[in-house]
Order: C-alpha cells, then structure tokens, then sequence
C-alpha cells in the first residue's frame, strides 16, 4: 500500500514539474524572441528570420531609435507625467470613496454603490461617450483626456472598499470619533495607514492600465507630440507594416530611413522595460491584492 | 418628518464624507451616466454640423440595417462564441495549473514559475501584437522560419482566417492564465489540510484526493468567476482583437466583434449612427443577459447572485 502511494505521488509530482516547466517556457518564449531581435541586424532578420538566439550582435536597433532621441522621450515623458499623475489622483479618490462606503454609520452607501455598480451593466456604449469627450468637453490633444477616463473603476473601488474593512478594526472609527477626530482626519491618519499594502495594490493596478493605454491616445490624440509610448510604438510597427507593403506594391524602393524590424523590436524592449524591470518587486502586491477579497464585492 | 428633510440632515451630519465621496460620484455621472443620453444618435442620422438633438430622426432604421445586413447576428455569434471559449478554456486550464502547482514542493521552482506566468499579464496588448507578429509575419516569422528550416512551404498566417479563431483563444489563454490561476492557488491554499489527511488515512492517493477534494473544493471561487465574467460577457478583450487583427479586413468574418465593429464604425467609417445603434444593441443585451441570469441563480442559489 504504502509505496504504491508513493509511487502514484512520484508519478503527479513528474506530471506537475513537466507542465509547469513546459507552460513556463511558452510563456517565457516570445519575450526572448523579441529581445533576441532587437540585438540582431537587420539585414539578418530580413535574410534569416527570427531566431531564438542571434547570429550576429548588434546594437544598431537601439541606435536607430535614439538617434532621434526627441521623439521617444518626449512619448516616455507623456505617458509618466500621465501615470504618475492619473495614479496619484486616483488612488486619491478611490481610497476616499472606498474608506466612505464602507462606513457603516454612512446611511446612503448602498445606494452609493449601487450607482457605482450599475455603469458596469449598462452604458451609453463608446460613441456617444467619444463625442461627450471631443465635441462638449473639447478635451482633444490634452491630458485630461490621457488621466480622466482612467482614474477609477467599478472594480477597484470595490476591491479598496473590501480592503479597508478587513485592514480596518471597526472599533477604531468609534474611538477615534469619540476622541474628537473628523471624519476625514480619521480617513488621512488612521485608515491610510493601515490599509498600505491594499493601497499598493489598487496603485499598481492604475499605474499598470495608464502605462499600458494605446486606446486613449488612439481616440484623442492627433498631435505626435502627445503620443504615449503604447501608441507611439503602434504606430511604428503599422507604419512600417503599411510602407513595407506599399514597397512590395508599387516596386518603388523607399528610403532608408523607415525603422527596420530590429529597430520595431528594439523599441518594443524600450516601451516594455519598466514593466520587466520593476516587475519583480511589485507582482507580490497583485497576488495579494486577488488574494484577498478580490473576487466578490 | 418627511424623507426628504431626512436627507438634508443626513448632509449637513455628514457632510465631510459626502464631500469625499464627491469626486467618484462626479467622475461616475461625466464618464458613464450623462454619455447615456446620447443614445438618442442610435435613432437618428448623424450629421457634424448639428446637435445632437437637431440631428435627423430616423427611428429604427439603423437598426434595421444591422439586422438586414446580417452584420448584427455575425457579431452576436462571434462575441458570444469567443467569449464562452474564453471562459470554459481560461478556467479549466487556470484550475489545472494551479491543482498542479500547489503541489510542487520546491519552493523557489514554485515561485519562480508563478512569476514567469503571470509576467504576461504585465506587458501591453501592444507588444501582445509584436510578439504574434513575430511569430507570424510571412517574410521573417519564428514559424515560417522554421518551416523554411525544415525544408517545408511557409505558411501565411495573416491572409488565413480560420486559424485565427484558435489563434486568438491561445493568445488570450497567454495573457491570463497567470491571473486566474493566482485566484484558484488562493483558493487551494485555503483547503483546510484536514480533508487531505483523513483521506489518506482512509487509503486515496494523490489522484483521488486531486479529483475528490480539490476539484469539488475550487467549485465556488468558480462559480463566482464565471458569473463575473458573464457580466461583460457581451463586451471585453477589445484590446486583444484590435491589435492582432487590426483593419486586417480579410480577417472580419471570423474575428468581428461588437467592440471592434464600433470602434471602425467611429474611427475609419465615421457611421456615428450605426456605431451607437451597434453599442447600444450591445449594451441592452448585455443587461438582459446578466438580469436574466442573476434572477434564474438567485432562484437556484441566493448565496452566489451577484446582486
């Protein structure tokens, strides 16, 4: 009986240390493939293809972009004046709503939160929201535009309301009441404070939706000079896809100057470095944050 | 007293955390509320010189249109048929991997593995679009690369539609199975270990306690992952089918959804009539799926409606 057992237990442990590895791999794979291309020419990527490990190295990617550095910092500058404010602002508000609705002296959250709730199962759909944005509020081409949609959502404020009542004792509001604090001193001294890691969380999670946003920038912004990153790199990639078959079209031979695919590649690790970089320290708080109370308002 | 001098006093109590609460209730009725009246463009012919209620009113015939042209039946279909897939695949593979790595005991292997499948979670649907074309373009893709390697014809990907019905569910799967699966290691990890000792005194092996305890035990965190995503079962994953397929028209048959229909509608044919009639239809249905759903499980089982 008992090595029978073990040996089905050494049979699962294969089967889980196989497949795990092997979706590990998978996942891994096209990250290697791109920053193995952005470190091969050109000339052998066009020859040779893609491949896993270069041929030949080259950093002539990377120089391609920042031979024109302007254009790329300004797109870097955008979106981190955009993440950082639209972080900020949001998790300002968020926390606020969240610490409200879950006081249970606050007589009209539910209906609070029922009207926060209800924008996730019905809406206007996204024109007439566009054209609220464009023709009403006249917010093309500005940063209002790239923070303001972003700032919060259903989901997170939720998530930050749940957070505080756990991190939260009930009794502390009373206490503090009683000692004669308001409302809002007790939100900025005592709940801030105790709900860090959950604040963390609901941080990352704007921080990571405003880093990563083409859609904004695709629907409101026409001047080059206020592309964010995401988009700059889009328009990169479909202008060279649209010139390369306009190339093949008409046999006319366009200049050299058109960014190559090293360089699309070289500049996809560039828009995707922060992310890969701070990666690691930061993805304990998304765990902890789906962890804890994520799933159910 | 009257309810209303009910409220004023409740604001006046109150009202410090009516003013915090101010900047969600502001931002909630400019982003989602007052956008709801412009449906009315839904039911007119749009024209940019006017106003919106200056503009001509057609009644349904933009919707007639939808209807007739039978683009409105394609879209429901391909909506609803990726987004199921997206659900059953997501889930049961987020479930397996999870069941198998909560037993992996190597703790830096387990964390490290973890970390690698959640990292694409992290990256932009953008560089989502770099890396299948990397895979994929005809001329110097990984695939075709190795086809060529292996003395095979190269195939191509972007000018054949059926594959990418699979395509897109694999890539969606990518993306977030690192996500789903830390929920369900969560949920694994609150099983209290007694079950799991008891039936090994009772003799069950690993495939039994997996199949007997475990699976039976993820069946809520499942349930309440699925009616979540039966919310936004007629919208979602915009990102995704814009950027692999993009304005690659030989793609739409198979690959059309409501999101990105309205999305061209607005931005490359400019039908602002049909876009919201489009979004609407996709917004009330949408609604009246998860009514309907809500009130058939609060029937069956209160304790999982969502409202």
């Amino acid at each position: 009986m008992k090595i029978k057992d073990e040996k089905y237990a050494m049979t699962f442990r294969i089967i889980a240390y196989t497949v795990t590895l092997f979706a590990t791999v998978l996942c891994l794979f096209p990250f290697l493939l791109i920053i193995s291309a952005s470190f091969t020419p050109n000339e052998v990527i066009i020859r040779e293809g893609f491949h896993l490990i270069p041929s030949k190295f080259s950093l002539e990617g990377y120089k391609m972009v920042f031979r024109f550095p302007e254009t790329v910092l300004r797109a870097y500058w955008v979106t981190g004046v955009t993440t950082v404010v639209g972080t900020a602002l949001g998790l300002f508000f968020i926390t606020m709503a969240g610490y409200v609705l879950q006081r249970k002296d606050f007589k009209y959250r539910n209906y609070f939160s029922f009207f926060i709730y209800f924008t996730t199962l019905f809406g206007g759909g996204l024109v007439p929201w566009y054209i609220l944005m464009t023709r009403y509020l006249n917010l093309m081409d500005t940063y209002t535009v790239l923070i303001f949609p972003g700032l919060m959502t259903p989901f997170l404020i939720i998530l930050m309301k749940n957070f505080i009542r756990s991190a939260v004792p009930e009794e502390v509001f009373e206490s503090a009441k009683i000692d004669g604090a308001n409302d809002f001193k007790i939100y900025y001294r005592i709940v801030l404070q105790l709900s860090m890691p959950g604040i963390a969380t609901v941080g990352l999670f704007l921080a990571l939706a405003y880093w990563n946003d083409w859609f904004l920038s695709s629907l409101f912004i026409n001047d080059q000079n206020m592309y964010q990153l995401q988009f700059y790199l889009y328009n990169i990639i479909n202008s060279i896809q649209f010139i390369s078959q306009m190339g093949a079209g008409t046999g006319i031979s366009l200049g050299t100057d058109l960014p190559t695919e090293s360089t699309k590649m070289a500049m996809a690790i560039i828009v995707t470095g922060p992310i890969l970089f701070l990666y690691p320290f930061v993805q304990r708080y998304f765990v902890k944050g789906l962890t804890i109370g994520a799933v159910k308002g | 007293m009257t309810p209303r001098r009910g409220l004023l006093r409740e604001l006046s109590a109150n009202r410090i955390m009516f003013l915090m609460l101010l900047p969600v209730v502001v931002f909630f009725i400019i982003n989602a509320y007052i956008p709801m009246v412009g449906i009315y463009y839904a039911f007119t012919k749009f024209d940019f010189n006017r106003s919106l209620f200056n503009s001509e009113f057609v009644g349904m015939e933009n919707f007639k249109f939808l209807w007739n042209s039978g683009i409105l039946a394609k879209l429901t279909v391909n909506t609803l048929g990726y987004n199921a897939a997206f659900i059953l695949f997501g889930n049961v593979l987020a479930i397996f991997c999870a069941i198998l790595l909560s037993e992996i005991r190597l703790k830096w292997f387990k964390k490290l593995t973890q970390s690698i499948m959640f990292l694409p979670y992290f990256i932009s649907f953008v560089i989502l679009s770099v890396v299948v074309y990397n895979l994929f373009n005809y001329d110097s893709g990984f695939l075709n690369t190795m086809l060529k390697a292996f003395h095979m014809n190269p195939v191509d990907v972007y000018n054949t539609p059926w594959v990418w019905v699979p395509l897109i569910i694999i890539f969606y799967l990518w993306k977030n199975l690192g996500y789903s699966m830390v929920i369900y290691l969560a949920a694994i990890t609150g099983i209290s270990e007694e079950y799991y000792e008891a039936s090994k005194i009772d003799g069950a092996n690993i495939f039994h306690r997996v199949w007997y305890i475990t699976v039976p035990m993820l069946k809520n965190t499942f349930v309440v992952l699925l009616l979540f995503a039966l919310g936004s079962i007629m919208k979602g994953q915009f990102d995704l089918f814009y950027q692999l397929i993009g304005n690659n028209g030989v793609l739409y048959n198979v690959t059309d959804i409501l999101d990105t229909y309205v999305y061209r509608s607005l931005k490359v044919t400019f039908d602002i009539g049909l876009a919201t009639s489009a979004g609407l239809y996709q917004s009330l249905f949408g609604f009246i799926l998860v009514m309907t759903v809500n009130t058939i499980i609060r029937k069956i089982n209160d304790e999982y409606a969502l409202f």
